[in-house]
């Protein structure tokens, strides 16, 4: 979570300095909801997410140096530049991308769930979207095939209140239970403090193995905040949310809340702690200067992978 | 053998379902309807409901369970009802299968066929009556095929399903009940491959799909009036073999493509500009495109039959680039 964290504060630092462009999302705030859920999957369980994926992307285990690269744009990003922060993809640690259309990925989600369940697999697929996902056709398809058939998905719903700018209330009839979406096409699904890292893992190792067991989807709508704009045009509150709202959210600080849990439970000093920052920093700053480092793509690159040859 | 079109292609697909276990039919009415056209006739029996998937009514939901099921290894077929519910996955297809590929650089890929009927039949009105085909040939990340015979119709099947990519095929309802000699057993043909269907010198027309039919007509009747047309059947729409096509029009220096989709930014469009750019010199009349006209489909008997290509046109673009009329 630290280095969810801090890589992404770095990342909106070289987005100012211009060496990240376009759109940057940032997860700060939503950290426990990937690390919690993605905690409890083996290596060869499947994970897909939506724009806003790098946290997911390194909770998978993904190298800083290459998802750094990414942003950057540079050759040796994860997808050699041709990706971008939306659009991650880490297949051999089964990180099956970000997707930049709301809900265009929940389809694709229960796909993989289709196909390990059709290779007779035990294996899952967790499936990370927003709220503002919940409404949209899409969605609704994707939630009736994997109830219908049974599918082993784990659909979780980051309810970060907002879809852009807009509050859920305005946008989601179900607004105080969005969790019943997925009830009305008879899916176990449960809400979970998304800002409570161990909160989160406990309900995935909960649920994970009747789902791996072949008893069909769950959903988990994982209350969650987004400390910081929608993207980097958008302030950390704006016209559609006041600074109180943020900072009253901030004090259930994901990685606070952890903090605390742990130095009460003796599991770690505060020494440790500033041990870990150390490594942390040492780990974003190396990731930096590997991507400053790094070409970009040759021309030759622009039309390669267009088409897969052989 | 003579096979109908759709005896071809349900042989294509069961002959690679027995091959590869990785393949499987998805769609509406795909199992024990047999097919909505009963193009997958005995499937359900011989394969099972794993393999032969039949789902509720959603385009888009199923077309993307495909694709993120051909992400993870398995190698799809997608039915689709008709081409024109094709709009409702659209989002699936443009933004996901076509675009997969290169957004991971190269580390994902989505060996998927989406067919189904095109254009339009007899009389069934405006929204599913229509030839999408250019739309999709748009798209880069995408392969788009559309044969007029039973023996092209099997064998571009084939090489659909043993491709890396995902591969936009399109028959069509009136070309169903055709009947062709088909080669036996197991054979593929290239995607990207065009085939001269009729040899001749005095000009060539590009058809594909049901409008071959008509172009292979209309040249019938041209050669009783003494011109020798070349007809050239592209086969697959892309990647476009432009090299047979400008051959022929190096040849013959006249060229008439023929479409059934709508005019502006039709495929022919596209062919036209190509041919101008690899052999204008060679020409020696402007290009003529014979397409759809740019209406919603009428469903009146008449004005259905206006608004698509049909021989006489074909015979008289002909004569106007021969400088007979």
């Amino acid at each position: 979570m630290l280095l969810i964290r801090r890589f992404e504060e770095k990342s909106a630092e070289m987005y100012a300095l211009a060496k990240i462009a376009g759109f940057l999302h940032l997860y700060i705030g939503e950290e426990a909801v990937a690390v919690g859920a993605i905690s409890a999957l083996r290596p060869d369980d499947y994970a897909i997410s939506a724009y806003r994926d790098h946290g997911h992307c390194l909770a998978r285990g993904s190298d800083p140096n290459h998802v750094m690269a990414e942003l950057f744009g540079k050759e040796t990003g994860l997808c050699h530049g041709k990706g971008g922060s939306m659009h991650l993809v880490d297949a051999p640690r089964r990180f099956m991308g970000g997707y930049a259309i709301v809900g265009g990925h929940i389809p694709l989600a229960t796909g993989l769930a289709f196909a390990t369940k059709y290779q007779k697999l035990d294996l899952v697929t967790v499936c990370f979207f927003g709220e503002g996902a919940t409404p949209t056709g899409q969605a609704h398809e994707a939630l009736n095939l994997a109830a219908l058939w049974k599918l082993p998905v784990i659909f979780i719903c980051e309810n970060n209140r907002y879809g852009m700018g807009t509050p859920a209330e305005r946008a989601i009839a179900l607004y105080a239970d969005v969790a019943g979406t997925a009830r009305s096409y008879g899916i176990m699904a449960e809400r979970v403090d998304g800002m409570d890292v161990l909160a989160m893992r406990d309900v995935m190792r909960r649920v994970i193995d009747q789902v791996r067991g072949g008893q069909g989807p769950v959903f988990l709508e994982a209350m969650t905040y987004r400390f910081m704009g929608h993207s980097m045009s958008d302030p950390a509150h704006g016209h559609y949310r006041t600074k109180e709202e943020v900072d009253t959210h901030r004090k259930c600080d994901p990685l606070l809340l952890l903090k605390q849990t742990m130095l009460s439970n003796s599991l770690g000093t505060e020494a440790d702690f500033v041990q870990l920052e150390r490594e942390v920093g040492e780990v974003v700053a190396a990731a930096v200067k590997f991507a400053d480092d790094s070409p970009f793509p040759t021309p030759a690159a622009l039309h390669t992978d267009v088409i897969r040859v052989e | 053998m003579v096979l109908s079109y759709r005896e071809a292609l349900n042989q294509a697909m069961s002959e690679e379902m027995r091959r590869d276990s990785r393949v499987f039919l998805i769609g509406e009415e795909v199992g024990y309807y047999q097919g909505a056209f009963k193009v997958s006739k005995g499937f359900v029996e011989e394969f099972g409901p794993q393999r032969v998937v039949d789902t509720p009514i959603t385009e888009a939901g199923f077309t993307g369970l495909a694709i993120g099921a051909a992400m993870a290894g398995l190698h799809p077929i997608v039915e689709l009802m008709t081409m024109n519910f094709g709009i409702l996955a659209l989002d699936q297809i443009v933004n996901n299968a076509a675009k997969i590929h290169y957004m991971s650089g190269g580390q994902l890929s989505v060996p998927l066929v989406i067919r189904g009927p095109g254009s339009a039949a007899h009389q069934l009105g405006a929204q599913h009556s229509q030839s999408l085909e250019a739309w999709f040939c748009h798209v880069p990340g995408l392969k788009v095929v559309a044969p007029a015979t039973p023996h092209d119709a099997k064998g571009l099947l084939k090489s659909a399903i043993r491709d890396h990519n995902p591969v936009i095929f399109i028959e069509a309802q009136l070309l169903y009940g055709t009947k062709g000699d088909v080669e036996d057993g197991d054979y593929t043909i290239p995607i990207g491959l065009a085939e001269v269907k009729r040899n001749g010198s005095d000009a060539t027309i590009v058809a594909y799909s049901k409008m071959l039919l008509l172009a292979l007509e209309a040249a019938d009747q041209l050669s009783r009036e003494g011109i020798e047309v070349e007809v050239v059947d592209p086969r697959t729409l892309k990647p476009l073999d432009m090299q047979t096509i400008v051959a022929s029009v190096k040849k013959t220096g006249r060229l008439v493509i023929v479409e059934e989709g709508w005019h502006f930014c039709g495929l022919g469009a596209q062919i036209a500009e190509s041919v101008y750019a690899a052999a204008f010199d060679y020409l020696d009349a402007s290009i003529l495109r014979i397409t759809g006209e740019d209406v919603p489909m009428p469903y009146s008997r008449p004005l259905e039959d206006a608004a698509i290509p049909n021989v006489p046109r074909i015979i008289d673009a002909v004569k106007s680039v021969y400088g007979r009329q």
